[in-house]
C-alpha cells in the first residue's frame, strides 16, 4: 500500500512538472499567438492591446497558476485559435485518437503473445523460421509508410475502404470502427514485432535453466513446462514493454492519423503548435503525459502484483 | 406477392447500399439530380480563428472560404470586374472622395431578415471602427463617414479621394448589431452550419439567395494539410475537389478532371534592400542576371507558371506591364561582372541565407533551384537555404524584416493597383524589404492622388512597377500555376483573377 501511495504521489509530482516545462517551452520558442490571429492587420501596438487583453503580459508564473487552478477544477480555457473552449475544440477528437491507439494497442496484444508463445513451442519450425527471417523487416518499418502501403492496397486498389473518408462514431460506430482498422493495424504491427520476439526469446532463455530441466524430468512436455512454468517467469518483461508500448503508440497515432486523414487530437496538435494555441497544446500535452506515465505506473503495479519477488521502491 | 417480394428485395439493397456508401453519395444516386448533391471540398488548411469577415482579411484560405458565405455592396466577378451584389448600383462624385449606393430590393440575411440600410451602415462603420477610431479593415482607413440617405441609399464619404475605392466595398454586409463570434450571419449563397477544428467547415445552400442559386445543396470544406494525403483523397474519391495543388501532385491524378489557371501572386526572391549585402544595387541586379526565371518554373513546377518581372501578376490585365518580363536577360558573365565592380570574387564570396517558410513547397522547391542557379556562377554567391515554420517566417522576416533574402508569394487583397504596389512605399508598415525610392513615393502619391483619370494611374502605376524593376528591388519570378482537380462528375469551377474558390457555380451529378 505503501508503495502505490508512494507512487502515486511521484505521477503527480511527474504531470506538474511536465505541465510546467511545456508552458514554460512555449515562452522560448520563436512566435506568438497574436501574430497569427492579427495577420495583415498586424501593429505592435494592437499586438501589445491584444496580448494585454488575452493576459499574455503577465508573469510566467501567474499565467501557469491560473492555467493550473483552472485545469484541475475542469475549466481547460479557450482556444485562441478557434474562438471557442478547448473542450469544445477537442471534442471528438479524443474519441479517435483513443479509439484508434486503444485499438492498436489491443491488435499488438493479440497478435504478439499467442504468437510468440506458439514459436517459442515450435522453436525451429516452419513458421519461426519465417518469423525470423522477417522479423526485422517488421520491426524496422515505420507506421506512416506502413499506412501509405494499406491506403495503396487495400484502399485504391482493393478498395475496402476509402482513404481519406471517415464518419464519427455518433453517425456509424461500426462504420467509425471499420475506418480505425487499417491505421490501428498500421501502428501495430511493428510493435507487434518487437513484443512476439522479446516475447519468444524471452521464452527460449528460460527454457535453458535448470528449473526447466527439472520440470522435464518430471515427465512434463514442452507445452506444459512452458505453459505451467516458463510462461510466468518470460512474460514479466512482457508486460512491462506491452504497456509502455501504448504510450508509443499514441505518440504514433499522431502521425498515423495524418495518414490516413484521420480528425484526432494528433492533426490539431500539430496545429495547434503552429498557431501558438497554448491552451490546446497544453491541454494535450498533459493528456500524452498522463497517459505515458499512468502506464509506466500500471506496468509497476502489474508486475508486482504478478511477481512477488520484485519490491521496487 | 412477386411485387412484394422485389419491393422487400429492393428496400434490403437500398439500405445496404445506404450503409455500404457512408450515406451521403447513395443519396444523391436515389434523388438523382444536381441540385441536391453534397460536395466535399479539399483545403490545404484550417481556417483562422474567427471567421469575423471585417478582421479576417489575414489569411487568403479563410477568405476563400468566407466568399461563399458573406457578400459586400459590391463582388468581384471571374473577369476582375467589379459588379453589384448587396448594392444594385452606385455613383462617384466628381472629385471621387463621394461614394452613393443604391441597395438591392429584397435581399435576404442567413436569418431570413430582409437587408436594411441600418446593416449595411453599421458593417461599414464596424469595418472601418469610426466608432471606435480602430478600423477593423486596413484598406477602409479612407472612409470618413457613413450615412443612410434615405431607406435604400448609403453615402460613404471619404476623407481622401481615391479611385480604386469601390474595390474596398467587397467588404461583408452583417446584421445591424450583430457580432460575427456569436453567430455567421450574411446574404452569400451559401450558409455557414458548423466547424470543427482541423477536421471540416459545412455550408448549405441558401435558398433565399437573391442572385443564381448554389447548385449543390451542402458543401463540407475538408481539412486536409498533407499534400499526399490530398492527392489520396482525390484518388479515392473522398474528396471531390481540391484546389492550389501543384503539378507534381496533379501528374497523379490523370484520370480527373484537371484545370489550369493561377494563383495570383507574385512569387519572387524578395530581397533586404535596407541591409548588406542587399543595399546594393549592383549585387540585386547580379543575383537578376544570374537567376533564370524560366529555368525556377521549369525545373521548380515542372514548367508551369508564368513568368513576371515586376510586382504585379497577369490577372490585373491592364496594369500588369508584359515588357518588364524579361528586362532581365539571364547572363552569368554580366552577374559575375556586376559582383566583381562590387569587390565579390571567388577569394571573397558574396554569401547569404534564404529563410523559406517550410509549408510552402512551391517556395522551398524555386529557393533550391535559386541555389543551384547561383552555385553555377563558379563559387562567387554562396546561398544557403534555411527553411522556418510559417509562424516563426511571419514574425521573424514579415515582420521582423530580419533577413537577407526570401522566398515567398505576395498577393493582393483586392484588385487595385495599390494592394499590390503600395507595400513598396518607403514609410509603409507592411514594406518589409525596406524598399526606399524617392520617385517610386512620389509617383504612387500621385497615383493616389488622381480624381478618376484611369489612363493615368494605369501610366502611374506602370512607373512604379518599371522603378521596382530598374532598381532591382527584387529578384521577380512568377505567378504560380494554380491547379484545381475535380471528379469526373463534377463540373462548373471558375477562375478569378482573386485568391477565392467560389463553389456557387459548382454542380455534381451522381
Amino acid at each position: 500500500m505503501r508503495y502505490v501511495l508512494k507512487k502515486t504521489g511521484v505521477l503527480v509530482v511527474t504531470l506538474l512538472l511536465i505541465s510546467l516545462l511545456a508552458f514554460l517551452a512555449f515562452q522560448i520558442v520563436p512566435g506568438d499567438p497574436t501574430t497569427k490571429l492579427l495577420g495583415n492587420d498586424y501593429t505592435p501596438e494592437r499586438a501589445a492591446a491584444l496580448r494585454h487583453a488575452m493576459g499574455l503580459d503577465r508573469n510566467v508564473l501567474v499565467r501557469y497558476w491560473d492555467w493550473l487552478t483552472g485545469f484541475v477544477t475542469g475549466d481547460m480555457g479557450d482556444s485562441y485559435s478557434y474562438g471557442m473552449s478547448v473542450e469544445k475544440v477537442m471534442e471528438g477528437k479524443g474519441a479517435v485518437t483513443a479509439g484508434l491507439s486503444l485499438m492498436a494497442w489491443l491488435l499488438v496484444i493479440a497478435i504478439s503473445i499467442p504468437l510468440g508463445i506458439t514459436l517459442a513451442r515450435w522453436q525451429g519450425g516452419r513458421l519461426d523460421r519465417v518469423f525470423v527471417a522477417m522479423n526485422q523487416v517488421f520491426m524496422a518499418i515505420p507506421p506512416f509508410f506502413l499506412g501509405m502501403l494499406f491506403t495503396y492496397v487495400f484502399g485504391l486498389v482493393l478498395k475496402l475502404f476509402v482513404p481519406g473518408g471517415f464518419v464519427s462514431w455518433r453517425e456509424s460506430f461500426w462504420g467509425f470502427l471499420g475506418y480505425l482498422i487499417f491505421p490501428a493495424l498500421a501502428i501495430a504491427i511493428p510493435k507487434a514485432a518487437m513484443v512476439t520476439k522479446l516475447l519468444r526469446s524471452n521464452i527460449l532463455n528460460e527454457m535453458d535453466r535448470d528449473y526447466v530441466r527439472t520440470a522435464y524430468s518430471r515427465g512434463n512436455s514442452r507445452w506444459g513446462v512452458i505453459r505451467g512454468h516458463v510462461l510466468r517467469n518470460a512474460i514479466l518483461p512482457v508486460v512491462t514493454f506491452v504497456a509502455m508500448t501504448l504510450a508509443d503508440i499514441v505518440a504514433g497515432s499522431i502521425i498515423v492519423e495524418q495518414v490516413f486523414a484521420l480528425p484526432g487530437l494528433g492533426r490539431l496538435l500539430i496545429a495547434s503548435i503552429g498557431n501558438r494555441d497554448y491552451p490546446v497544446v497544453q491541454c494535450i500535452v498533459v493528456i500524452i503525459a498522463f497517459i505515458v506515465v499512468f502506464m509506466n505506473y500500471l506496468a509497476d503495479v502489474i508486475t508486482q502484483t504478478i511477481d512477488p519477488r520484485i519490491r521496487l521502491g | 406477392m412477386t411485387k412484394r417480394i422485389l419491393t422487400l428485395a429492393l428496400a434490403v439493397l437500398m439500405t445496404a447500399v445506404l450503409f455500404i456508401g457512408g450515406g451521403q453519395s447513395a443519396l444523391a444516386a436515389e434523388n438523382g439530380s444536381t441540385g441536391d448533391a453534397d460536395l466535399t471540398v479539399g483545403i490545404a488548411a484550417d481556417l483562422d480563428s474567427s471567421l469575423d469577415p471585417h478582421v479576417s482579411s489575414s489569411s487568403a484560405g479563410t477568405r476563400e472560404v468566407l466568399f461563399n458565405i458573406y457578400e459586400g455592396l459590391l463582388k468581384p466577378d471571374t473577369e476582375g470586374n467589379l459588379v453589384p451584389a448587396v448594392a444594385e448600383d452606385y455613383t462617384v462624385n466628381d472629385t471621387a472622395d463621394e461614394y452613393t449606393f443604391t441597395l438591392r430590393e429584397g435581399v435576404r440575411f442567413h436569418d431570413g431578415s430582409e437587408v436594411t440600410v441600418g446593416d449595411v451602415v453599421y458593417s461599414l462603420t464596424r469595418a472601418a471602427g469610426l466608432d471606435t477610431g480602430e478600423p477593423l479593415m486596413a484598406t477602409l482607413a479612407n472612409v470618413a463617414a457613413v450615412e443612410a440617405a434615405d431607406d435604400h441609399t448609403v453615402v460613404v464619404t471619404l476623407s481622401a479621394p481615391d479611385v480604386e475605392f469601390p474595390a474596398y466595398m467587397t467588404a461583408a454586409i452583417i446584421p445591424e448589431g450583430s457580432d460575427p463570434a456569436d453567430g455567421i450571419i450574411g446574404t452569400g449563397p451559401f450558409k455557414y452550419v458548423s466547424r470543427s477544428p482541423q477536421e471540416n467547415i459545412v455550408v448549405e445552400r441558401f435558398d433565399d439567395y437573391w442572385g443564381e442559386k448554389a447548385k449543390c445543396a451542402k458543401v463540407t470544406f475538408k481539412v486536409i494539410e498533407d499534400g499526399q494525403t490530398m492527392v489520396m483523397s482525390l484518388r479515392s474519391g473522398a474528396i471531390d475537389l481540391a484546389a492550389h495543388l501543384e503539378a507534381s501532385q496533379v501528374a497523379e491524378l490523370s484520370d480527373l478532371t484537371v484545370l489550369e489557371g493561377s494563383m495570383n501572386l507574385v512569387q519572387a526572391l524578395y530581397l533586404n534592400n535596407a541591409r548588406a549585402p542587399f543595399d546594393s544595387q549592383l549585387v540585386r541586379m547580379a543575383l537578376c542576371y544570374a537567376i533564370d526565371k524560366q529555368a525556377v518554373i521549369d525545373l521548380a513546377g515542372d514548367g508551369h507558371g508564368f513568368p513576371v518581372g515586376s510586382s504585379m501578376y497577369p490577372a490585373f490585365g491592364k496594369y500588369f506591364d508584359e515588357e518588364l518580363t524579361d528586362y532581365y536577360q539571364p547572363d552569368t558573365d554580366k552577374a559575375l561582372e556586376l559582383l566583381a565592380q562590387e569587390g565579390y570574387d571567388r577569394a571573397h564570396p558574396l554569401e547569404f541565407t534564404i529563410i523559406v517558410p517550410s509549408n510552402y513547397t512551391p517556395h522551398v522547391d524555386a529557393a533550391q533551384v535559386i541555389v543551384n542557379l547561383l552555385d553555377q556562377l563558379g563559387g562567387v554567391v554562396k546561398a544557403q537555404i534555411q527553411q522556418v515554420e510559417w509562424a516563426a517566417w511571419y514574425s521573424d522576416v514579415y515582420q521582423g524584416r530580419d533577413f537577407e533574402a526570401t522566398v515567398c508569394g505576395m498577393d493582393a487583397s483586392t484588385l487595385t493597383g495599390s494592394a499590390m504596389l503600395g507595400r513598396f512605399v518607403s514609410d509603409n508598415a507592411k514594406n518589409f524589404i525596406g524598399f526606399s525610392d524617392a520617385g517610386y513615393d512620389e509617383a504612387y502619391k500621385a497615383a493616389m492622388e488622381l480624381g478618376g483619370l484611369d489612363e493615368n494611374l494605369v501610366d502611374l502605376f506602370g512607373t512604379c512597377q518599371q522603378i521596382l524593376t530598374q532598381q532591382a528591388a527584387n529578384v521577380y519570378i512568377q505567378d504560380l500555376a494554380d491547379f484545381v482537380v475535380m471528379q469526373p462528375n463534377v463540373e462548373g469551377y471558375r477562375f478569378y483573377p482573386l485568391y477565392v474558390m467560389d463553389l456557387a457555380g459548382v454542380s455534381k451529378t451522381a
